[in-house]
């Protein structure tokens, strides 16, 4: 119970946070904190897998049928209603990675990040040639409505990083409460054993199994929130450096913490932001030397500055 | 707890076990049948197959030809997980434990698991009962000092301890452990030893371990295989396997010199 109300402490300040910073922020800034999180939601994605010993290099599957589905429903059925539009995306995913979640559940390593990645570069070939979606020029999505608001302008920015805040920090609670649940506990034990685990009579497959299917969701969610944001989208989102960055943040943030996986990516958002500003054609290097410092100083990621894993701690 | 009364049926029977890798036979036509609650010892020199017959019971490996009885059931071919639920349960030669985890949590996993319900995204792992429960099964075991622990701060006997403390989370009616004082220190082996025993009868858990130190063999089991080459060479009380002139040549090395010629 006592960690219950803590959850819940911690939902209500990180909202009244983001709430309160939002109503301050200039537009630009408004944006970009938008995309850090929803993009963040994404990366959670593979922090959950990651709890379980896999890295999916091929999140930006998700992220890209979320962004189409939005996208498709608004332009071709009308519908603009942004809880819908999240609903359905997340149907979609739900769906798709339940297919493929137990297929990709038998494999490990390399072979697991590799055949991740090659579904998500099959999506990427099949709209790229798809000239009814737009070809690699993609689609542009009309503007979200709120049940029945439709705001424009700054009060659009806003409603979308307000949703987009909910969604969050609905999220965080969610995850964090199963992290620490008898799920999360197994998927760390898969993570440090499978041996032991499949000889204590859990299935290692089961639980990788229903790891990337959260996944698949978070990646639809995180889709649905930047395709509407940005107003466009187009096969970028399946392709493998989408899929990189997303795995970038993951490892910067670490699988210990939540906040750090939002923090991380936010923080790759503004080093982007403002390399492209200042060293247009470098910034990936001031990516890649900021990652690397990051690896020496804090192998288990930002999150192990607040988090360690020790009694009382999971 | 398990308490069920005796059926009779032996709790775990093999027939005609045959394992081989390539052209090594490890396994050659092992027949046994362990009545419930018996507590055997498996002796014999490494590469002789005692763990290759533990591996197979538990279905880490796959017998060529042969068939694996539990309380009467045919459990041939299935896999680890399968066989821990079925009943049988196994402790590692190298203790196998979650590397990441504290003792707490590891115990809390295999409680988790452990539960006729799949381990739950919604359910606490921490909920006060199951660590109540959990820190009870570390006192049984003596282990509860470590709880906060990770297992590179261990020793190897309270690594032992926890992996058979693992082990036993499941009420298993069949429990194989795999060398259970192999890498312990001297002294440690007869308490360690006696904890183990002594947790595994209060559940009446028929138990089979292998061993290399034949002072732990008469003194913990009530029957003796002997394993020699893929064979079992003798089946019999401690003190007759013991005595037996083929075990003391290739098993416990303490035949007499033969009288040259």
């Amino acid at each position: 119970m006592k960690a219950l109300s803590d959850i819940r402490v911690a939902s209500l300040l990180a909202l009244a946070l983001l709430i309160g910073g939002g109503l301050a922020l200039p537009d630009w800034a408004l944006f970009l904190m938008t995309i850090g999180l929803a993009k963040a939601l994404v990366s959670l994605g593979i922090v959950v897998q990651m709890r379980a010993g896999l890295v999916s290099f091929g999140q930006g599957l998700f992220f890209c049928i979320g962004a189409y589905v939005a996208g498709l429903m608004a332009n071709f059925a009308g519908l603009t209603d942004i809880f819908v539009l999240t609903g359905i995306s997340v149907m979609a995913c739900l769906a798709i990675g339940g297919i493929f979640g137990p297929l990709l559940a038998n494999y490990r390593g390399i072979f697991f990040a590799m055949l991740s990645l090659s579904l998500s570069m099959i999506l990427y070939g099949i709209l790229s040639k798809m000239n009814s979606l737009g070809g690699t020029d993609g689609l542009n999505v009309a503007a979200p409505t709120f049940a029945g608001y439709a705001p424009e302008g700054r009060a659009l920015s806003l409603s979308l990083y307000l949703y987009t805040s909910f969604i969050v920090v609905a999220i965080g609670a969610i995850l964090r409460t199963g992290f620490d649940s008898q799920h999360g506990l197994v998927s760390l034990a898969v993570r440090s054993n499978e041996l032991r685990v499949e000889y204590l009579g859990a299935s290692v497959r089961r639980t990788n199994a229903i790891n990337y299917v959260i996944s698949a969701m978070l990646g639809g969610i995180g889709g649905v929130i930047t395709g509407l944001a940005i107003g466009h989208v187009d096969p970028e989102y399946a392709y493998w450096t989408t899929s990189g960055e997303f795995v970038f943040v993951a490892i910067l943030a670490g699988y210990l913490s939540i906040p750090a996986v939002f923090a991380a990516s936010i923080i790759l958002e503004l080093v982007r932001s403002f390399s492209n500003l200042y060293f247009p054609n470098t910034w990936q290097m001031v990516l890649g030397v900021f990652l690397l410092v990051i690896i020496l100083t804090l192998p288990n990621g930002l999150g192990s500055l607040f988090h360690r894993r020790r009694e009382g701690g999971s | 707890m398990s308490t069920s009364a005796s059926t009779g049926m032996p709790a775990l029977e093999t027939r005609g076990l045959m394992k081989s890798f390539g052209a090594v036979t490890a396994a050659h036509d092992i027949t046994v049948s362990v009545p419930e609650r018996a507590v055997w010892s498996l002796i014999g020199t490494n590469g002789a197959g005692k763990t290759t017959f533990v591996n197979m019971v538990t279905g880490y490996l796959h017998p060529d030809q042969g068939t694996i009885l539990f309380q009467g059931q045919d459990i041939t071919g299935l896999g680890p997980r399968e066989v821990t639920r079925a009943g049988i349960c196994r402790s590692f030669q190298i203790p196998q434990l979650c590397s990441e985890l504290t003792v707490l949590e590891n115990v809390l996993v295999a409680l988790a698991i452990a539960d006729p319900k799949p381990p739950s995204f919604f359910r606490k792992a921490r909920e006060s009962a199951a660590e109540d429960r959990a820190m009870e099964i570390l006192k049984r075991f003596r282990i509860e000092e470590h709880r906060g622990r990770l297992m590179t701060e261990l020793s190897a006997g309270v690594r032992k301890l926890l992996d058979i403390a693992m082990s036993m989370c499941g009420h298993p009616k069949v429990m194989l452990l795999d060398e259970p004082t192999s890498g312990v220190a001297a002294e440690e082996k007869f308490p360690i030893m006696d904890l183990v025993m002594e947790a595994l009868a209060a559940e009446n858990v028929t138990t089979l371990f292998v061993e290399h130190d034949m002072d732990i063999v008469t003194r913990y089991s009530d029957r003796v295989l002997a394993f020699y080459d893929g064979r079992i060479i003798a089946d019999d009380a401690p003190d007759e396997v013991l005595n037996d002139p083929q075990v003391q040549r290739y098993v416990t090395g303490t035949a007499p010199a033969e009288a040259s010629s």
